[in-house]
């Protein structure tokens, strides 16, 4: 079967659903940004297969962008993470109930 | 008679979608670090079809960036956090339904305007996305958002080093 547009949104979608799976159904803090990840690499493969099929490169620096927020975020997430766990001394979503009403 | 991208177009995807399967449910391990190794081969199997897609530059990036920053992040904070006692907890049935349920509903939703929607897309025989075309676009039409880009990268260094500070006021 030639491969063409539509297989490529295929796979993005079915990767942003395991990304979405993931963080619905993960307690531990650092899976949920790996899923979070995964999402956002669906996102960018769905860019990518659109630059390509539409003849036009904005896509791919969208994408560019997205690797730079994306790199920006998991590095703030990942110290907020330390520092609740220091006061915390857990990185379990069930844990971390202080704001629940 | 399938061409030999078309080829590898399956087998990139096919692996792009085992790993993360193996991200979010490993069976044999519930330890973060396989996951994040998992997660490597995925951002790995990406580039690939980002290479197929000819965009070489974002595959380049994709591995740097990511396999090289991001992962390397995620395991300097597992192991400094000691997650040991984190395996031993078991998925909620609860929210294996709710999940199943709602990434169905989410993916039949993506899939039925699929093939609404009719993409008669061919690939463009042109388009290139190599370091140079990358970059000429990036300095001329986006070079606003590109400076802004790196404020933001500024930002977010500045908060890190915030928030890793000891006494956290």
């Amino acid at each position: 079967m030639q491969v063409g547009l539509e297989q490529y949104l295929t796979v993005s979608f079915l990767l942003f659903s395991l990304g979405l799976l993931g963080v619905i159904m993960r307690r531990n803090l650092l899976v949920i940004y790996m899923s979070l990840e995964l999402m956002l690499n669906a996102a960018n493969l769905a860019l990518v297969a659109f630059s390509r099929f539409t003849d036009n490169l904005n896509g791919q620096v969208l994408v560019f962008f997205i690797i730079t927020v994306a790199a920006a975020e998991v590095s703030v997430g990942l110290a907020l993470i330390v520092a609740l766990y220091r006061k915390r001394q857990s990185a379990h979503v069930e844990d971390l109930t202080s704001m629940k009403l | 008679m399938p061409q030999l991208p078309d080829i590898l177009f399956y087998v990139f995807a096919a692996l792009t979608l085992l790993c993360g399967v193996l991200v979010i449910a490993n069976p044999f391990s519930r330890n973060p670090v396989t996951s994040a190794m998992f997660l490597v081969l995925t951002i790995i199997s990406m580039a690939g079809l980002f290479v197929l897609l000819h965009a070489f530059f974002l595959a380049a990036v994709q591995i740097l960036v990511y396999a090289g920053a991001v992962i390397v992040l995620f395991l300097f904070v597992i192991m400094l956090l000691d997650l040991k006692e984190e395996e031993r907890r078991k998925i909620k049935f609860f929210g294996i339904v709710a999940g199943l349920i709602s990434v169905g509903t989410i993916l039949a939703i993506f899939l039925k305007s699929l093939r609404a929607t009719n993409l008669n897309a061919q690939p463009s025989p042109t388009i290139e996305g190599d370091t140079a075309s990358l970059g000429k676009l990036l300095f001329t039409n986006y070079v606003l958002p590109f400076e802004i880009v790196s404020v933001l990268l500024l930002v977010a260094m500045i908060g890190v080093i915030l928030l890793s500070k000891k006494d956290l006021k």
